[in-house]
């Protein structure tokens, strides 16, 4: 008796094996998505000039100071014109300062499409060939970081960013960043 | 037999002209001082996964992106780095995801010893199911007195 259920057992064994394999195969995320190697990493330095400015050299000091996003874009890009809209509401309505890193680009063009979709970041980065976003860990343009006030990357999205994504992410990481941040000023005024 | 053949041409030709595309991707125009670094960043670019493409090593890619980490595999080598060095180096921005050998480390470990231990367990059940089998075959084909008979036969 014992002996032929036994073997019985076997194909369902696999197909249950199968099964979750399979489930759990499926239920991972994009697997084009890769996971970010420079959460809690300093923002990588660098020398760069301004987009509208090219006097202007710019460094990773610029970026500290307060809680930022800093968003890869480029005009071949066309995740970057859907996702347009999304940064133009943030920099208005969210009190965030937003940088641009301006991605394996030609600056003349990147100006035009600037002018043409209107201009939600603070300053943009010249990275035109690419040594930023490499340093980065950009693979595929647009991607979003938000970099506290001491120029560390804290949170990284690969992809275009739209509301749902901004509220349900991103906001809470800088909100719990700006908290904080005003919690250790006040331990400094207090000592 | 003819029909196979007579598709088969086509499908072959295809298959070639896909090969040389690949190949082509790779093509820059980079130079090297010797021939020894040449063959380093040959080896680095096949064995560096392109971050946006999920099946293509660095130097079967056309992305923007292997354009530039080819670009900075050049200068790397160029600048005296070791493998492991340009290794490390892409990895401390893309992760393990670009190595195709990924190191031997603890999450790494079922990906290296898996297919051992699978191999194993396959020899054992197999053993197993042959040795269970024989057995059972010499139990069941005649009995004692029926192997008398035939021992008695045979020394005949």
């Amino acid at each position: 008796m014992s002996g032929v259920n036994k073997s019985l057992l076997i194909p369902l064994l696999v197909f249950v094996l199968l099964v979750i394999t399979l489930g759990v195969g499926f239920s991972l995320k994009d697997p084009h998505i890769l996971p970010s190697e420079l959460i809690d990493r300093p923002f990588p330095e660098f020398r760069a000039a301004e987009l509208h400015n090219p006097d202007r050299t710019l460094t990773r000091a610029d970026l500290m100071g307060e809680v930022s996003l800093v968003n890869v874009w480029a005009t071949w890009c066309p995740n970057c014109v859907i996702e347009h809209p999304e940064l133009l509401r943030i920099s208005k309505e969210e009190g965030v300062p937003l940088y641009g890193v301006n991605y394996n680009d030609e600056v003349r063009k990147a100006q035009a499409w600037l002018r043409r979709y209107e201009n939600p970041f603070k300053f943009n980065i010249v990275d035109d060939n690419g040594k930023l976003g490499i340093d980065l860990g950009v693979y595929g343009a647009p991607e979003t970081f938000i970099v506290d006030a001491e120029g560390v990357i804290q949170y990284k999205h690969v992809g275009p960013v739209n509301r749902y994504i901004f509220d349900t992410e991103m906001k809470p990481v800088i909100e719990q960043l700006r908290t904080n941040r005003l919690a250790s000023q006040a331990a400094e005024v207090n000592r | 037999m003819k029909q196979i053949n007579f598709l088969s041409v086509p499908a072959l030709l295809l298959v070639l002209a896909m090969q040389s595309l690949t190949a082509v991707a790779a093509i820059d125009a980079y130079s090297f001082p010797d021939e020894d670094m040449r063959k380093r960043y040959n080896s680095l670019i096949d064995e560096l996964r392109c971050p946006q493409c999920l099946n293509t090593n660095l130097a079967g890619s056309d992305s923007m992106i292997s354009k530039d980490l080819r670009r900075e595999v050049h200068r790397l080598v160029l600048e005296g780095k070791s493998d492991d060095e340009v290794r490390d180096f892409m990895q401390q921005r893309y992760g393990d995801f670009i190595l195709y050998k990924p190191q031997v480390k603890s999450s790494t470990y079922v990906l290296w010893f898996g297919p051992v231990v699978l191999f194993f367990i396959a020899v054992i059940v197999m053993v197993r199911l042959i040795g269970r089998r024989g057995s059972a075959g010499k139990e069941k084909v005649l009995t004692d007195v029926e192997q008398d008979r035939l021992n008695q036969l045979l020394s005949k």
